[in-house]
């Protein structure tokens, strides 16, 4: 990424840059990054600017009580602070990630730009306060900014739940998740008629379903996309880096197929952020290299698709 | 949960290869020199079984090491130390529980299962599965790569405690075999579901394993019939 930025992107991003800091001044000025400004995209229901790469925690930091593999951990979520990331993600699902995440945010010394976003994953809606106290407190903070419904599970019990601590100050923003593909009907059904923040579910260059309904069905009720598994599990990453990477990457300030694959998720206009996971500190370089310098129009787009496809 | 339909196995598998078998490098480094008596303690119920295990009393014996083996593996690795990657391990700790109380009840208490030198085909298959469990198993770490720290033993790990269970029941001279054969086939089969998840080169031999058992078990009952 560094290799690949040019003094004509840099001042491209630096006016783009300026004009974001004109409309959201605290926000943009806390995270100049050091190859310009990092990327950003409001969100909808508040104006709140958040950057385009979050941090997912699905398997990567799922690592049991092995405390040289949270020890590496700490260090993905060290770059991950310290090149201006903001967003990091997790569930009750993840088997040790969120108690990795407590640890590595301890030892970061809580870093004040977290955006903690988690999920409730319990059928019994009755059990979900219990089940986000728990989360918090493996996390090591007061309150999380975001809760999402884990797959839709037992949602229409834990939506109001959530819009009471939305109302009683206990909770910044509410949303639903799913991946894989799964229940996108119910997930139609739910943005149309639910007054969400977010909604969480999977996009990258070859899983597009989404573009056809919800992605712009989010984008007319002004609700906040994540999108999970832009890299498909790791089996897309693993499958485009059999090809060397194209010439008209530079053209995106992309110097290795993450950052392709990543910018193209994050180039749609209905989309907020993507959340990669790893547990590799260069792998985590990569990614949020993504959120800085240029990213793909229409054109570029449909390239990448092509390329990712003959693949 | 309603929305079970929904998951394939591979949305259930939350955690990666190298996390799974580092579980077991630093559940051997905890319970270091136990391999070596547990190994010992197996290669005794081996001679056990092949010289006299056909008296009630050393039959007894070796059910009740087969036994706190099944309930070693539900407690010191599935519920505390699996179950901090896989949501799902509280669940392999019962269904471990389960076997150990038959192995109590049919093997114990009751006494039904006697053992002596193998005589029949499925008799000699158990012999090779039990050696094979028990000698073999711990070194396909090293085949494929993942180094002797993360061998799986006999005794304390799942996948050859169930293999060697199969080996040793179907080494059996008492019948019937297959209440005490179903929880090692389920297991047999659902780690290599998990372990193909996690693309490792040896995802195949516990299931392998178990439908060699299997078919040996149909096999020595259908000849016992004739």
């Amino acid at each position: 990424m560094r290799d690949v930025w040019t003094r004509r992107s840099f001042l491209a991003s630096l006016a783009a840059a300026g004009a974001s800091a004109a409309f959201r001044p605290s926000i943009a000025a806390a995270y100049p990054g050091p190859r310009g400004p990092i990327l950003t995209r409001a969100i909808p229901s508040s104006g709140e600017l958040l950057p385009v790469i979050g941090l997912g925690s699905s398997i990567t930091f799922n690592v049991g009580n092995d405390p040289a593999a949270e020890s590496v951990c700490a260090d993905v979520m060290g770059v991950f602070f310290t090149e201006g990331g903001r967003l990091v993600d997790s569930s009750p699902m993840y088997g040790s990630s969120q108690e990795v995440i407590g640890y590595g945010l301890k030892k970061l010394g809580q870093p004040k730009a977290l955006f903690s976003a988690d999920k409730v994953w319990v059928s019994d809606g009755g059990e979900g306060p219990g089940q986000i106290r728990t989360s918090e407190a493996h996390w090591g903070v007061p309150r999380f900014d975001l809760l999402q419904v884990h797959n839709l599970l037992g949602w229409e019990e834990h939506l109001p739940v959530l819009y009471k601590m939305k109302d009683a100050g206990r909770l910044r923003y509410v949303g639903v998740t799913t991946s894989h593909g799964r229940r996108h009907g119910d997930v139609e059904k739910i943005l149309r008629k639910e007054p969400l923040d977010f909604v969480q579910f999977s996009y990258n260059a070859v899983d597009r379903e989404v573009e056809e309904r919800l992605l712009p069905l989010a984008q007319e009720r002004k609700i906040a996309v994540i999108c999970n598994r832009p890299f498909q599990k790791g089996d897309l990453i693993e499958r485009v880096q059999r090809a060397p990477l194209p010439g008209w990457a530079a053209e995106i300030d992309c110097a290795n197929w993450a950052q392709v694959l990543l910018k193209f998720v994050v180039s749609h206009p209905a989309v907020t952020c993507t959340i990669p996971a790893t547990s590799k500190v260069a792998h985590m370089r990569e990614n949020i290299g993504a959120a800085y310098g240029r990213l793909p129009d229409a054109g570029m787009r449909k390239k990448i698709v092509e390329a990712v496809e003959k693949i | 949960m309603s929305e079970w339909w929904t998951y394939s196995l591979s949305d259930l598998i939350l955690f990666s290869r190298a996390a799974y078998f580092r579980l077991f490098e630093l559940y051997n480094a905890a319970i270091w020199p136990a391999q070596i008596a547990v190994f010992a303690v197996g290669v005794a119920i081996l001679e056990r079984s092949l010289r006299g295990g056909a008296r009630p009393g050393r039959a007894r014996g070796i059910a009740a090491l087969l036994a706190a083996a099944w309930i070693w593996v539900a407690i010191a690795f599935h519920a505390a130390r699996y179950a901090t990657l896989n949501t799902a391990a509280p669940v392999f700790a019962w269904i471990f529980a389960i076997e150990a109380a038959l192995l109590l009840g049919i093997g114990v208490v009751r006494g039904r299962l006697l053992f002596g030198r193998p005589e029949t085909a499925s008799e000699w298959c158990g012999f090779v599965l039990f050696v094979f469990a028990l000698a073999v198993l711990p070194f396909a770490a090293l085949l494929c790569g993942r180094g002797l720290r993360a061998a799986e033993i006999f005794g304390l790990a799942p996948d050859p405690t169930a293999v060697g269970t199969l080996g040793l029941v179907l080494m059996a001279k008492s019948r019937p075999r297959w209440p005490l054969m179903i929880v090692p086939t389920i297991w047999c089969v659902a780690t290599g579901a998990i372990l193909s998840v996690l693309k490792t080169p040896d995802f195949w031999i516990a299931p392998l394993a178990a439908a060699i058992a299997v078919v040996a078990a149909f096999t020595g009952r259908s000849a016992a019939h004739v």
